[in-house]
């Protein structure tokens, strides 16, 4: 991957961009300065709020409604792009420059067939015929290897799966051919073995059509994939930039090692006596469906006391709906739950209170599982009234004692869940799970939301917690990290049937199920060059 | 794709079974709530002075002395064949209500035809201009629109343009011997008045259906692909507001056969709504029935259209994987 030397594609110098919040402006990105040459992918890092979007954006000369430029310059070929009117930037954008959003079933419109989204710009402005535009397309979907090329714009978005989505909006930036692309976490959203896919697509489109690019992520070892240079962002500004072999293994900054250390958080030591500890919970040949369609068949499971059972595999297969069928929520279809060797009855209204307080679930978007027009001494103090009928000096006592373990204090108790940041709604919601006083936690993907960093203190907390409290976790995740890091055994599902359980080390050593040894392989390396093995395995 | 299986035939075949179903409901509301009312039919027919007697051989004559289901039913089926049975003043129903029908759907045709696109039309200016002049001006004048009563507008019209400037005659009292020309001149202020009533519902549930739709990502991601604003509105918002700006034309499509009522009588313009009124001035209890039976299956026909619409609109029941 050399890059030989060549004009800058873009040149962002001193980058200032205000947003408006309230009434007053403040600066979201302070001074940033960034350039690209011809073929060069330079990827831009940090935590969500570090600005990595609106620099992103501003690379298409456009800022989000409510943001201005105030100062700097983005250059991009030899346009400066502050400097011209929106009308001549807007010609820019998808003919020059192109950008790839996050969420591909998101950014095309549901109403327009694939090819008609794809070739518009080409058609429209890039002086393309439409038969030229769509023999372009058709080339595209072949080298991004996508499924039946010559048909696959005659599909509608909600008709095709989010990887192949996510190929067709790459195929869509490089339709006219632009000199720059701006990916924007272009993989955050799908599962692991989706992601590698779409990283091999995206890796083979960038060289094979020596377009330079911008590559967004809070995921380092992504990063490592892709680009060649990586800058580091943190509050609006560039903290370190460097090439991509000397950053991963010599990262400078303290932030950046920060950043690093997180990725590289140390595995649990599985509870020695999780194996012969008794049974919390129990399950049988448990089935669920939606309608006629089985979500869950032939589900065995056991969880013991003080026991950390992860649960993984991707989005449908079925992980969450477990959860919600062992909570009350979702009713099954049939088998057999004991819950400390008594039947678990299957609907939630069968459930007396102390069953329920017994069990409890922790959802993934603390944004919505609180109610945004309660304070957190409300939201924490309504089990504690529910389940400990602790009322007055005992129940501010008891909250007061739940926020500390969740490492928050006092002065939260009055705050609304929106004067909240992302990580302390979710020890809110981690508190709200404790107060009942629980012997069960059911968590739902609940670090999937979080920085990494914040993440890793999230679940150092609830290790920690484990091992003061005793209660046992099911911890549903996509995050083959967060695994190794807390659970003592993992269970493997897919397609709603449990392909692979046991203790974690087990599970983890060769040889593997053949889709656990998929899923594992598909979770990229913190280190330069894990993409090219991958592609030269394949091509082998 | 097995076209006999189609998800959207059973989802249209569906709802019109429900808006069958609601019909049904309504024609026996209509049907008993009548018998509720105080006095026989033959009573009424016949008058305070009636002898028992004659008031029993015309409830013969009529078959009131048949059970009320039977009657409910033989009505029913009469209705669905068109026949609205025998008013009070011994005419067929649809010999009264034919001609004025005609005329109302005449009157709200033509206004259809204008106010639906140009609604649509304006709806879409508004929104992709929000918050410039035209907006605001087309924002304040219908709401000043929608909350003056409809036959303050009419009389506004009428002073305006038949009083001041005496270009269009008052009254609309259009007759069959007229020619088209001199029956659509007479019409022009009825309709004018009905455009101001409709228009100002749809140019705003228009601009807010496509406002709604103008903060989804895939319409930031048109911008980013450096389509100008208004193909962004147009092609890119619009198809996605189908569904909601449908219901609304339906709902002022149907109140343009129901609710014209006052705009006729303010206008004497020969229509059901004048027809109803007579009725329930001559407590013409047949004639009432039928109008309520024809506006119940105008609501309910135009709601049904509205529906059906918006599920061919969404490409996911259109196309289904």
């Amino acid at each position: 991957m050399a890059v030989e030397p060549s004009p800058a594609v873009l040149e962002i110098r001193d980058l200032r961009i205000e947003a408006k919040s309230s009434d007053s402006w403040s600066e979201i990105v302070r001074g940033v300065s960034l350039s690209l040459r011809k073929g060069e992918v330079l990827g831009l890092v940090g935590e969500s709020g570090a600005g990595k979007s609106t620099v992103g954006l501003a690379a298409l000369g456009y800022l989000r409604p409510g943001a201005r430029a105030s100062g700097g310059s983005v250059r991009l070929l030899d346009t400066e792009l502050l400097a011209i009117p929106e009308e001549e930037r807007r010609r820019l954008r998808g003919t020059k420059v192109a950008y790839v959003a996050q969420s591909a079933q998101a950014a095309f419109n549901p109403v327009h067939r694939l090819m008609d989204q794809i070739t518009m710009v080409a058609v429209d402005r890039g002086g393309l015929s439409r038969a030229e535009a769509e023999k372009r397309a058709v080339a595209l979907f072949t080298a991004l290897q996508l499924p039946d090329p010559q048909h696959f714009g005659a599909r509608y978005p909600h008709q095709v799966s989010g990887g192949q989505l996510q190929r067709a909006m790459v195929a869509m930036a490089m339709i006219c051919n632009p000199a720059l692309i701006v990916f924007d976490e272009p993989t955050t959203a799908l599962d692991v073995t989706t992601q590698v896919e779409v990283l091999i697509s995206i890796r083979k489109v960038i060289e094979e059509f020596g377009v330079a690019a911008i590559y967004i992520t809070h995921d380092l070892a992504v990063v490592a994939q892709i680009a060649h240079r990586v800058a580091v962002l943190r509050y609006g500004e560039v903290v370190e930039e460097a090439p991509i072999a000397s950053i991963m293994d010599h990262p400078e900054h303290p932030y950046t090692q920060s950043l690093w250390a997180v990725h590289e958080m140390p595995a649990n030591d599985p509870a020695a006596e999780g194996a012969s500890a008794a049974a919390l919970l129990s399950i049988e040949r448990l089935g669920a469906r939606f309608g006629t369609f089985e979500v869950l068949s032939d589900i065995d499971l056991r969880i013991g006391r003080g026991e950390t059972v992860a649960l993984v595999g991707e989005s449908g297969s079925g992980k969450s709906t477990l959860g919600r069928v062992i909570a009350g929520l979702k009713a099954p279809s049939g088998g057999r739950a004991l819950f400390d060797g008594a039947a678990l009855p299957p609907k939630l209204r069968q459930r007396p209170l102390d069953l329920l307080r017994r069990i409890q679930i922790i959802y993934q978007s603390a944004d919505t599982a609180l109610n945004p027009r309660q304070t957190v001494r409300a939201i924490v103090g309504r089990p504690l009234a529910l389940y400990q009928g602790l009322r007055g000096a005992a129940r501010e006592k008891r909250l007061i004692e739940l926020l500390r373990m969740v490492e928050l204090d006092e002065s939260h108790a009055e705050r609304l869940p929106g004067q909240l940041s992302g990580g302390q709604k979710q020890r809110v919601a981690i508190a709200r799970a404790l107060a009942a006083g629980p012997e069960l936690i059911i968590c739902d993907e609940i670090t999937s939301a979080l920085d990494k960093v914040v993440q890793a203190d999230v679940l150092r907390m609830m290790i920690g917690l484990k091992e003061r409290l005793g209660v046992s976790y099911l911890f549903i995740t996509h995050d083959i990290e967060v695994v190794r890091a807390i659970a003592d055994r993992v269970v493997v599902m897919q397609h709603g049937r449990i392909v692979e359980q046991g203790e974690k080390d087990r599970v983890f050593a060769p040889p593997h199920e053949p889709y656990t040894e998929r899923l594992l392989a598909s979770v990229p390396d913190m280190a330069v060059g894990w993409l090219d093995r991958i592609i030269a395995a394949r091509v082998a | 794709m097995n076209r006999t299986s189609h998800p959207i035939l059973s989802m249209v075949a569906s709802r019109v079974g429900l808006g069958l179903l609601s019909l049904l409901i309504v024609s026996l509301v209509i049907f008993f709530s009548v018998s509720l009312l105080p006095g026989s039919y033959a009573s009424a027919i016949l008058g305070q002075n009636a002898t028992p007697e004659a008031v029993a051989a015309l409830e013969t004559r009529l078959g009131l002395d048949q059970p009320a289901i039977w009657r409910y039913l033989s009505w029913l089926a009469a209705a669905a064949t068109g026949d609205l049975g025998q008013s009070f003043a011994g005419r067929p129903v649809m010999a009264v209500l034919g001609p004025r029908l005609l005329n109302t759907i005449t009157l709200a045709s033509i206004t259809a035809v204008i106010a639906v696109p140009l609604a649509i039309t304006l709806g879409v200016i508004c929104a992709r201009f929000r918050g410039r002049f035209i907006d605001r001006f087309l924002s304040t004048s219908t709401l000043a629109s929608i909350s003056l009563p409809e036959f303050f507008v009419a009389y506004l019209m009428m002073m305006i343009f038949a009083v001041k400037l005496q270009w269009f005659p008052s009254m609309a009292g259009i007759r069959n011997s007229m020619d088209l020309g001199e029956q659509l001149y007479r019409m022009v202020l009825p309709i004018l008045t009905l455009l101001l009533v409709i228009l100002a519902h749809m140019i705003r549930n228009t601009r807010a259906a496509i406002l709604s739709v103008m903060s989804s990502p895939y319409v930031e991601m048109a911008r980013l692909k450096g389509e100008s604003e208004g193909r962004v509105v147009t092609r890119q918002a619009l198809p996605n507001a189908i569904g909601p700006i449908a219901s609304v034309v339906a709902l002022n499509l149907a109140y343009l056969i129901s609710g014209v009522v006052v705009i006729e009588v303010v206008f004497v313009y020969p229509g059901v709504g004048q027809a109803m009124i007579d009725a329930v001035r001559n407590r013409d209890v047949p004639v009432i029935q039928a109008c309520a039976l024809i506006f119940a299956t105008a609501y309910i026909g135009f709601n049904l259209l509205a529906d059906i619409v918006s599920i061919v609109s969404n490409p996911r029941l259109l196309h289904p994987r």
